[in-house]
């Protein structure tokens, strides 16, 4: 398969404005790159502001009440008004803590989540860097989260965070696991690591996207990674890291106000993150599911089939209990991983023949 | 005498280079300020990693000395204080303390008081068994089934607010009768609500949290609370039942009317695991709701017409010399008043309550004995205490 070139959709913006042109190219780079990290992060802000919304409307209509009301229509400015809030709040930070590490771990824990947006796909030429190692940046990225939780965890001086974050790191790495095998299908499908290829070799209709062309395997690796996902960024029913009524707030325990509020933002950045993956791999990214439909342009495509799957992660977080910590790993290394590589083989023969 | 090796001694301490990293048991303070321990409770948790070793509960900081106080008011005004024992069922505690001082006095109630008594002593069994279920999947990390039975628990209280103007603390059974009368209309909405309120339990409860493959992985074979164990420390209410013993004051002790009523005792089968486990006594509190739901129905159909107060009841109470025990079985176990009148002083000389979740609680460490972490919340909250009657 052929790449196609695409141009990250900054550079050509800053290179077709001609009040910049005294500037050398490096300069331009830089600016365009600048500019991608303040619109990614108004991305992930406006994100959260929205999904935080819909979230304690879709729980208060699932709990059989009205959830926000008062602040704005059906209380949409309510989170802003939370945000607005967490932002003049005092910021502690108690004695006997490591500052540090504590001012540092929100920081890298909020940063790789930021980092990861650099390579999704949103539309047919809207992409900041369409790197040709695309969805193994992505794994690695996600990765990092890890030392900043156990930063968070160890430098707060209180057990419940430490044990919040030795479980997430636990929880973590092993799910990285399923995790990368799941996407390893999908790449083999698409014979490319890079984001776009793989949109791309789903084209011409919904039957082509990997979820349903490679059925059962395809279906499999999708289901695989849509649960170790939510491992991944510890939702329920995986929020062991946060259990709220094991250990009161685990590794976020000691933070409060606008470090609290990063983390807050993280996992939400995450869920829109790993939602806007399982779309990219297995759902055919932009591409629209019937040609019919084909004047809806890719991006609008691309946020609809990532807000469904993040409307699932909500939907699934109000629905069901928690696991245990052996449960969680039983879970993982004994149901998912060998499904992950059974749908590998399968999809290996169906590549080879 | 034997050379003792200095590598010896640091090997059984674990201290040794060669004897792998020296790990030592961490001391986890759970509570007072907890969001599982159902109150200001405080466990002192021995554990090795996720693993409890030994749990010891601390209690006494709800403490606020009911039995002395009660030494200093009259007959009448321990009710109140009875309320806010288990401030969860203070309709069944208020019940316990009236039927052991009429027992003392040997005096009448009408039998429309009667009957009043065990409609509301049922309704509140169903209100307080509605939060054990709400809270209980909080433990567990599900936040939906715990609104749900707050909206069922509302109509209970709505019910009890129409009826004595109280939502929590009722102050309802006096001595020799109840405080008000039934208004207009009690029994078609007490009625109304016992028909949605099956449906709710079947068609809601069971499907959203009792059966779910989850909460059923997380409470069976949890906690197991063996019937000879659960004798030994006096457990009693849903906690034995759920054991397996076959045990309930309302018909093996019949107090009050109760032995006009047709119902079962319902007891742990160990479906889901081993009899004794968390699911068990969990399961039994969602059955006993609806048995609840069946000595109600036939309570109002039987209600007769008639005085709410026993005439012969003075303002000032003139308990004669004597000592007495009363129980009842409240919706946490047996609840018992130990009284001490010598005839002459306006209230009880000596008041000694035996709360049920006091007894229950004190099992926990034997149960929670190399559990998890989060075995110990499945335990507390199958246990259902309310610390304002552990500690009283």
């Amino acid at each position: 398969m052929i790449q196609a070139e695409y141009y990250n959709i900054f550079v050509k913006i800053i290179d077709q404005l001609a009040v910049l042109d005294f500037l050398p190219p490096v300069w331009k780079f830089i600016l365009a790159s600048v500019i991608a990290a303040l619109v990614f992060f108004h991305v992930i802000a406006i994100f959260a502001l929205v999904a935080i919304w819909v979230e304690r409307k879709v729980a208060g209509h699932i709990q059989d009440r009205l959830g926000p009301m008062e602040t704005g229509w059906h209380g949409v400015l309510q989170t802003l008004a939370d945000a607005i809030k967490l932002l003049i709040k005092e910021d502690i930070i108690a004695g006997g803590i490591d500052r540090r590490l504590f001012v540092l771990a929100p920081v890298i824990v909020f940063m790789t989540a930021l980092a990861v947006f650099v390579v999704f796909p949103v539309g047919e030429n809207f992409i900041v860097s369409d790197l040709n190692i695309g969805i193994l940046y992505i794994v690695a990225i996600s990765t990092l989260v890890v030392p900043g939780i156990i930063m968070a965890g160890w430098s707060s001086n209180n057990k419940w965070s430490l044990f919040g974050a030795m479980r997430s790191a636990a929880q973590i790495v092993s799910y990285e696991v399923p995790v990368g095998l799941a996407i390893v299908c999908a790449v083999m499908a698409a014979g490319s690591l890079s984001m776009q290829t793989i949109v791309e070799s789903q084209a011409g209709g919904f039957w082509n996207w990997f979820i349903f062309s490679k059925f059962p395997f395809g279906f499999i690796a999708f289901f695989i990674y849509f649960v170790a996902s939510l491992a991944e960024i510890n939702r329920t029913p995986f929020d062991l890291p946060e259990a709220e009524s094991e250990i009161v707030a685990g590794y976020m325990t000691e933070y409060s106000g606008m470090r609290w509020s990063f983390f807050f933002l993280a996992e939400y950045g995450n869920m829109l993150a790993v939602g806007a993956i399982a779309t990219t791999l297995f759902l055919g990214g932009w591409q629209t599911p019937i040609s019919l439909l084909s004047f809806i342009p890719g991006p609008v495509w691309f946020t609809a089939k990532t807000m469904f799957l993040v409307f699932v992660h909500i939907w699934l977080r109000w629905t069901l209990p928690r696991l245990r910590v052996d449960q969680l790993m039983y879970m993982c290394w004994k149901v998912l991983t060998p499904f992950a590589f059974v749908s590998i083989f399968g999809i290996g023969l169906w590549m080879t023949f | 005498m034997p050379e003792i090796k200095t590598d010896d001694v640091y090997i059984e301490l674990g201290k040794h280079p060669k004897a792998g990293f020296a790990t030592d048991d961490m001391i986890l303070q759970m509570g007072p300020q907890h969001p599982s321990t159902h109150g200001v409770l405080r466990i002192e948790c021995v554990t090795d990693g996720e693993i409890i070793k030994k749990a010891t509960c601390h209690i006494g900081y709800l403490h606020r000395c009911f039995e002395k106080h009660a030494e200093n008011v009259m007959w009448q005004g321990v009710i109140p204080f009875t309320d806010r024992m288990d401030y969860l069922a203070s309709m069944g505690q208020n019940f316990s303390y009236v039927i052991t001082v009429e027992k003392l006095m040997g005096i009448e109630v009408p039998e429309r008081a009667e009957y009043m008594r065990v409609i509301t002593a049922e309704l509140q069994r169903i209100a307080s068994h509605l939060m054990a279920y709400g809270t209980y999947g909080m433990d567990i990390g599900a936040f939906t089934p715990f609104l749900w039975a707050f909206r069922e628990r509302e109509y209970v209280l709505d019910l009890f607010e129409k009826l004595c103007g109280a939502r929590l603390l009722y102050n309802y059974m006096w001595i020799g009768g109840v405080s008000h009368d039934v208004y207009d209309g009690f029994a078609e909405e007490c009625m109304s609500f016992l028909d949605t309120f099956e449906r709710v339990v079947f068609e809601e409860f069971n499907p959203i949290l009792t059966y779910n493959k989850i909460f059923i992985e997380r409470t069976a074979n949890v906690g197991i609370l063996s019937p000879e164990l659960a004798i030994d420390y006096g457990i009693t209410g849903p906690c034995l039942r759920g054991s397996g013993v076959d045990w309930d004051l309302r018909r093996d002790d019949p107090y009050s009317i109760y032995d006009r009523f047709d119902f079962e005792v319902i007891t742990g089968k160990g479906e889901m695991g081993t009899v004794g486990d968390c699911w068990d006594r969990f399961m039994v509190r969602v059955l006993e709701m609806i048995e609840s739901v069946k000595i109600i129905r036939q309570a109002l159909q039987q209600m007769p017409e008639g005085p709410i107060m026993n005439e012969k009841i003075k303002k000032v109470i003139r308990v004669p010399a004597g000592r007495v025990y009363g129980r009842t079985e409240a919706p946490r176990g047996e609840l018992g008043y130990y009284l001490i009148s010598d005839g002459k002083g306006r209230g009880p000389n000596r008041l000694k309550a035996r709360s049920p979740c006091f007894s229950n609680l004190s099992v926990l460490e034997e149960i929670s004995r190399g559990c998890m972490l989060a075995d110990l919340i499945a335990i507390i909250g199958s246990l259902d205490i309310v610390l304002g009657c552990v500690d009283r």
